[in-house]
């Protein structure tokens, strides 16, 4: 999964194969992009500042013992609950359009963000520097997944400022790996953000084209 | 944006799938649709039935329709607009194109994300909003 290409998944579309006869083309394509981090850091902030329509939340059922709902054969009703993600969309032109999800926020939900993040073009990890810790876990998430994503620092004004190489190295992020200083409540600021993440997602998956195209071999 | 968008708070108990007959998957194709899979309605759909017991469309199957034929919707805003959970738009969603009142796009392939080109839209986009 993810944004792996590997293959291991089978034969990706496209390659020829004549399958594709039910899979009528709709012009439309949507690109799905992650707000993470901890409680209160702004996520929803964000989302709702960038995005075109009302901030949406959409509810995800769950069972008690933490599964989607739907994955899961006669679940019991009464064990189930919601769970509410934040929703926001940008339109680029007709037919291209910029989907936000939030993703929630806490620990029992994580197991969200495996759907959440599958096809994801990347993903937004608010920090704040008085809480940095609470974004690690999503930091070790898309680095383990290879989900290419920025860190966007949200400046609170009562927050000491810290410089961009300071987070980089409390949060030890892997070389390349971008981080921006934001206001989320800021729409310029929330854009700029996104632009960020969408250069750094081309050039990661630029690289790993590169990588996949270029056999292990040594140098000539 | 009081409290009520605080994320990840768990809502109350529901009995969301009472509305799919408890069915909690989709149909026989048991296509399960991504958050960003985009509905449009099919203009050749007709009222019919949906569902192998031929049931006829309920009230939530129509809002969704309702929903779709004023723009094209992920499945994501059809959830919020519709005020249903994901799992249960998903089922319905199941039903309709069964029923062929509905097309709905896959989601783009992870390995042919983002094309180049593509982003290069994406980001002057963004800058030009
Ligand atoms: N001063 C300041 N407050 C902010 C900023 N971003 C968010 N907030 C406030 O912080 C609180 C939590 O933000 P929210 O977006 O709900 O956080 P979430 O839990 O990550 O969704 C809200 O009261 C916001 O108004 C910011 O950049 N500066
Ligand atoms: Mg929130």
């Amino acid at each position: 999964m993810g944004l792996h290409d590997n293959g291991t998944d089978g034969p990706v579309a496209g390659t020829g194969a004549g399958a594709d006869g039910d899979d009528e083309e709709l012009a439309a394509l949507a690109l799905k992009i992650l707000v993470a981090g901890g409680f209160g850091v702004g996520k929803t902030t964000l989302v709702g500042s960038v995005s075109e329509i009302r901030p949406l939340r959409t509810e995800e059922a769950l069972s008690r013992a933490g599964e989607l709902v739907d994955d899961t054969e006669g679940v019991d009703q009464k064990t189930t609950t919601t769970v509410a993600m934040d929703f926001g969309r940008i339109t680029i032109r007709s037919g291209l359009s910029l989907y936000l999800f939030g993703t929630p926020g806490q620990d029992r939900f994580w197991f969200m963000w495996d759907e959440l993040s599958q096809g994801a073009l990347g993903a937004v990890v608010l920090a704040d520097t008085r809480r940095l810790e609470d974004c690690f876990p999503a930091v070790d998430y898309f680095e383990h997944r290879r989900i290419p994503f920025v860190v966007a620092v949200n400046c609170f004004t009562e927050a000491r400022h810290h410089g961009a190489h300071e987070v980089s190295r409390a949060l030890d992020l892997d070389q390349g790996t971008p981080v921006v200083l934001c206001d989320a409540r800021d729409r310029d600021s929330g854009k700029e953000v996104l632009i960020r993440l969408v250069e750094y997602a081309g050039r990661v998956h630029t690289a790993r084209l590169l990588e996949s195209v270029e056999p292990q071999a040594g140098p000539v | 944006m009081e409290g009520q968008w605080y994320d990840a708070e768990a809502g109350p108990l529901v009995r969301p799938y009472a509305m799919t007959g408890g069915r909690t998957k989709p149909g026989p194709h048991g296509v399960r649709f991504d958050l960003i899979a985009l509905v449009v309605v099919d203009p050749d759909g007709g009222e019919g039935a949906v569902g192998a017991a031929g049931s006829p469309l309920g009230p939530e199957h129509r809002a969704l329709l309702g929903l779709c034929r004023s723009e094209t919707q992920s499945v994501a805003e059809l959830a919020a607009e519709a005020d249903l959970p994901v799992g249960v738009v998903r089922v319905l969603l199941g039903d309709l194109l069964e029923a062929g009142h509905v097309k709905v796009s896959r989601p783009v392939p992870p390995a042919q994300l983002p094309d180049e080109r593509i982003l290069r839209e994406v980001i002057e986009g963004l800058r030009a909003l």
